[in-house]
């Protein structure tokens, strides 16, 4: 395969910028690469088999959990985390929504559904309960009962219609 | 640790190329199923040859007649309204695999090879007299799912070979695939059952899935029920066929006891599941003559 190789190692493009890995063993996960390789932090690991959602990030625009990816397969790919969707100070309107309405306990499901939410306003600028509930399936948080989380999609969803309108 | 070797091949004539020396090769597709094992260190491969580079196991072709699914199609692309038109209930089937994360990765070809009792497209493709397209470098040659799937979690495929495609013949009736878990999404079926009416052939056919160690066609109640409905108008005439239908198809079942649910439960369900299937393909109850 070009561009793997066990002892120079690969590189990846994570949230626009050219990174490379180097010393791991090819067999780990993405998700494992960007924590423990990249320093990218963002991106959970909990039950490291596709159950939770708590590592979502967008591989080519693709949302997955990046536990089931094999990073030396994403050499070619444009790999997007939570770390680029917003900064300490400079959150996004998703990430604001849900400071806003609450929708953080534990947070640490939290970047996956942040990760989650912008990908479903991306396809879907207006979804209705039951579209958020099944696009959300798949991210799993054991404080919240789901409710303000809904509320901060609905949220983002009223202000983004909002500022469309005002644009000129 | 030896490191593991990852090829990354652009073609199937590369990926067969790839395949043909002998040593051992750990096909990845959409990872749904081998990167767990990998997480958890049950699998440790020494050499994987990753299929998701490759354009032609990505895209799906029909003829009209025939439906023809590159292996490396995920349940997301299944759910296509294009896919849907033609193969409803492999639209179904796909929509109620995991999450739209594991949707977006997870592959046909990786169902089919995994061969789990619980994939949840190969009953419908069961149902549908499906045949799966396997390729070497020494070409390519077509099983029937049948032939395919011989047991739980076993294959006829070759340590020389990969899934290329699958063949769907295009069926003019409706189709059903309904499934039992413990909630809607991120659920594995604890059984279920595909349902499709080919309106053209005069077919009724069922296939259960986790009812036994490979799908099962309930071919006593696929003749039964022929007799039974009324192709022309979507009908049946008789309440008592959804009844007597849900039975002939339970009885087909060969459920097991696991940690899942018990035999029992699952024969109970593939009954009642199968008796749905039946009143929605067939939903006009035409009035009894006074």
């Amino acid at each position: 395969m070009s561009g793997v190789d066990p002892v120079l190692g690969y590189a990846l493009e994570v949230n626009g910028t050219r990174r490379h890995v180097t010393g791991s063993w090819l067999g780990e996960s993405l998700l494992d690469v960007l924590r423990d390789r990249l320093g990218l932090s963002g991106a959970k690991g909990a039950c490291e088999q596709g159950e939770c959602g708590s590592c979502s990030v967008l591989v080519d625009g693709e949302l997955v959990c990046s536990c089931l990816v094999l990073a030396a397969a994403t050499v070619g790919s444009k790999i997007l985390t939570v770390e680029s969707f917003g900064q300490p100070g400079e959150l996004s309107d998703v990430q604001q929504a849900f400071v806003d309405c609450g929708a953080v306990q534990c947070g640490f499901c939290t970047p996956g559904l942040i990760v989650t939410v912008h990908d479903l306003l991306d396809d879907d600028p207006d979804p209705d309960e039951s579209a958020i509930r099944e696009a959300l399936a798949g991210n799993l948080c054991r404080c919240t009962g789901y409710g303000r989380i809904i509320d901060a999609v609905n949220q983002v969803s009223i202000r983004r219609r909002g500022d469309a309108a005002v644009t000129p | 640790m030896g490191n593991v070797t990852v090829h990354q091949p652009r073609s199937v004539t590369d990926a067969t190329r790839l395949l043909s020396d002998g040593a051992p090769a750990t096909l990845l597709a959409g990872g749904t199923d081998l990167m767990v094992g990998i997480n958890a260190g049950r699998i440790r491969p020494e050499r994987i040859v990753h299929l998701g580079g490759i354009d032609e196991l990505r895209t799906w072709t029909t003829d009209g007649s025939h439906v023809v699914i590159g292996a490396g199609v995920t349940y997301g692309q299944m759910l296509d309204d294009d896919v849907a038109g033609l193969c409803p209930g492999l639209a179904q089937a796909s929509r109620t695999v995991g999450s739209p994360q594991i949707r977006n990765a997870g592959t046909i070809g990786g169902n089919l090879a995994t061969a789990s009792p619980a994939g949840d497209t190969l009953p419908v493709l069961a149902a549908l007299d499906a045949t799966v397209q396997l390729a070497s470098i020494n070409g390519t040659r077509t099983v029937t799912l049948s032939d395919f799937i011989t047991g739980p979690k076993q294959t006829a495929l070759r340590n020389d070979e990969l899934i290329r495609s699958v063949t769907i013949p295009v069926a003019s009736g409706p189709q059903e695939y309904l499934k039992v878990g413990v909630r809607n999404a991120m659920v594995i079926a604890l059984c279920s059952v595909a349902l499709t009416v080919d309106l053209e052939a005069g077919r009724v056919a069922v296939a259960l899935g986790a009812a036994g160690p490979v799908p099962i066609r309930a071919t006593v109640a696929e003749d039964w029920v022929l007799s039974h409905v009324d192709l022309s108008s979507n009908s049946i005439a008789d309440p008592r066929t959804l009844e007597t239908f849900g039975s002939m198809v339970a009885d087909a079942a060969r459920p097991i006891d696991d940690h899942r649910g018990s035999a029992a439960y699952r024969r109970h369900a593939i009954g009642v599941l199968a008796r749905r299937a039946l009143a929605r393909a067939f939903p006009a109850r035409p009035a009894v003559a006074a």
